[in-house]
């Protein structure tokens, strides 16, 4: 029980973060027109690609004789980077073509 | 100085994600939306790439960081750039399998840091690991594992190279398979030492198997919400990565897709009238399927390409309501030459969107507006459900589940109660359909057996391009 409160108070600028971004999410999106469901979804999808970032973390630490972290860490750089780049030229792709044509 | 930059590169990062976000939500701002979120990402990753400090030390390995990021650019943009519309789906698919598996590794990657620094320091008998670090390295493997392995097999499913598939004791297997997942994380994160370590591996392979198993099942038409779930659960993913390293942006992130893709897939199945379990659960075609199909039997009467032309040039009204049939056979082009001939000659035309339409919400928005089709012809469900009473000619263009009449009147039907465009209510219904085959719901449809339906065989471009020319000679 301790431990558990222990960890409460050490994180809680975390968990702050965390309970208003679900709200904020879901709030943000709540009045979408279904004509954008798609392109919102492709933006969402680019968007968490920010896990990008604990990827370059990992390879940057990794020790120069750790070869599978620097492997697997240098795939993961390139599967980040593919959904980034990919998810908002994808996104930009669909939405250019909402743009008003007269 | 540096640490400072950094944090307000994340700030601003997390700023422009829920702008974004919010700009995404509307027509009007939605691209410029997109491009503020790409700056704000582009800035938090350069931010962190030059700024971060470990420990008072710099980042290394820049050469291969470097190289990764030139590759996954460059074949990233390739791939969005090349993609056909119609396509657009499954790549979004596997964009976000790419970042499951991007959240996996980074857990990986971890894991296997603690146990050689364990190792290294000659502390064999523990691995020098919190437990709250643990938990969010299993939850990143599993969550992340669970993404990839689902949006590869709902990225199969869209391009049809995979096929349903299902076996006795499925949802058995399912349910034992991820309480099994639990209970070994459970045990190796209060229990962990030199002796169990290779069961790290085991919770990775069995969360790969569980998201295959967990996809597989599902009907083709729901994998756009299948799609929406798996995306928000990468959001997840991502935001264990910013829990390991108290990393905000990462943390803002994660959360907020997770948080707005979830609701996102709720909105989906609202607009599809069906719970989320039930999706899930993928009792579609299976075991309802069987007793509603006897109901529906008879004849279908097929129309030649001039008699269509006659009927659709001589009517007052023409409603198109276009689905997957017109996406995958790229027809969206010609249809919009078809709509122009036929208001040259004073008929009036529109089209009736169902929202879940082809394979996404929105899908046939989106391939109508690359074809130039003016904004104010496109009518939603309801607007269109009050005109079809009205209209002459209503041309199905490879549409099924979405004008079943079952979804109204047969409680038996695995789509029962399911929102429908409901075509039957006007004077004709001309049906362009490449064969009498099911459609992706895998059950018979009532209304191509209706007298006043005729159905119109062929690939929706190769039909629609005979009956342009037909009209052009009415």
């Amino acid at each position: 029980m301790q431990t558990i409160l222990d960890w409460i108070s050490a994180h809680n600028a975390i968990i702050y973060i965390v309970i208003l971004m679900i709200f904020l999410g879901i709030e943000v999106i709540s009045r979408v027109p279904s004509v954008l469901h798609t392109p919102l979804m492709s933006g969402a999808n680019a968007i968490h690609g920010v896990v990008i970032i604990g990827a370059i973390i990992v390879m940057g630490r990794a020790e120069s004789d750790n070869y599978v972290a620097l492997i697997l860490g240098f795939l993961a750089v390139i599967l980040g980077t593919l959904n980034v780049v990919g998810g908002f030229v994808v996104t930009d792709r669909m939405l250019e073509m909402f743009k008003k044509k007269k | 100085m540096e640490i400072s930059l950094l944090s307000i590169c994340y700030l601003i990062g997390s700023v422009t994600f829920i702008i974004g976000l919010k700009m995404l939500s509307h027509p009007e701002t939605a691209r410029k939306g997109n491009l503020i979120a790409a700056g704000g990402m582009s800035l938090a990753i350069f931010g962190t790439i030059f700024l971060y400090k470990d420990g008072g030390e710099g980042l290394h390995n820049y050469g291969w960081i470097f190289a990764a990021l030139v590759i996954g650019t460059l074949v990233g943009t390739v791939a969005a750039k090349k993609v056909k519309m119609t396509a657009m789906p499954e790549m979004v698919s596997l964009f976000n399998g790419m970042g499951g598996a991007c959240a996996a590794l980074i857990s990986v990657i971890e894991f296997q840091h603690y146990f050689r620094v364990s190792g290294i320091h000659g502390d064999q008998a523990t691995v020098g690991i919190a437990i709250g670090t643990l938990l969010t390295i299993f939850a990143g493997v599993i969550i992340g594992s669970i993404s990839f392995a689902g949006s590869i097999i709902a990225w199969g499913k869209l391009n049809g190279s995979i096929k349903d598939f299902s076996f006795k004791g499925q949802q058995i297997t399912n349910i034992v398979l991820f309480v099994g997942i639990l209970v070994v994380s459970g045990y190796l994160i209060t229990n962990i030492d030199f002796t169990n370590l290779y069961l790290f591996y085991f919770v990775l392979v069995a969360a790969l198997v569980y998201g295959v198993l967990f996809v597989l099942p599902i009907g083709g038409a729901d994998m756009p919400v299948v799609i929406s779930l798996l995306n928000s659960f990468t959001g997840v993913a991502a935001a264990c990565g910013g829990f390991l390293y108290n990393n905000q942006v990462m943390l803002t992130g994660g959360i907020l897709v997770g948080a707005a893709g979830t609701l996102l897939t709720i909105l989906m199945c609202k607009a599809m009238n069906r719970s989320l379990l039930n999706v899930l659960i993928g009792s579609f075609g299976g075991n309802a399927a069987g007793n509603s199909q006897q109901a529906v039997q008879g004849n279908f009467k097929e129309i030649s390409v001039s008699d269509a032309a006659v009927c659709m040039a001589y009517a007052h009204k023409v409603i198109i309501v276009p689905g997957y049939g017109l996406a995958v056979a790229q027809a969206q082009h010609v249809c919009h030459e078809l709509e122009k001939l036929l208001t040259d000659k004073g008929v009036e035309v529109s089209y009736a969107i169902h929202p879940v339409a082809g394979r996404m919400p929105g899908h046939m928005n989106v391939l109508l507006a690359e074809a130039d089709v003016n904004y104010d012809k496109l009518q939603e469900m309801e607007q269109a459900n009050d005109q079809f009473k009205n209209t002459d000619v209503v041309l199905v263009l490879g549409a099924n589940d979405v004008v079943n009449p079952a979804a109204k009147n047969d409680p038996a039907s695995p789509i029962y109660g399911m929102p429908i465009l409901e075509v039957e209510l006007a004077k004709t219904v001309i049906v362009n359909k490449r064969s009498m085959k099911p459609g992706y719901a895998g059950i018979e449809n009532a209304l191509f057996f209706q007298p006043k339906t005729s159905m119109l065989f062929g690939d929706a471009k190769a039909a629609l391009q005979k009956l342009v020319a037909e009209i052009k000679t009415v």
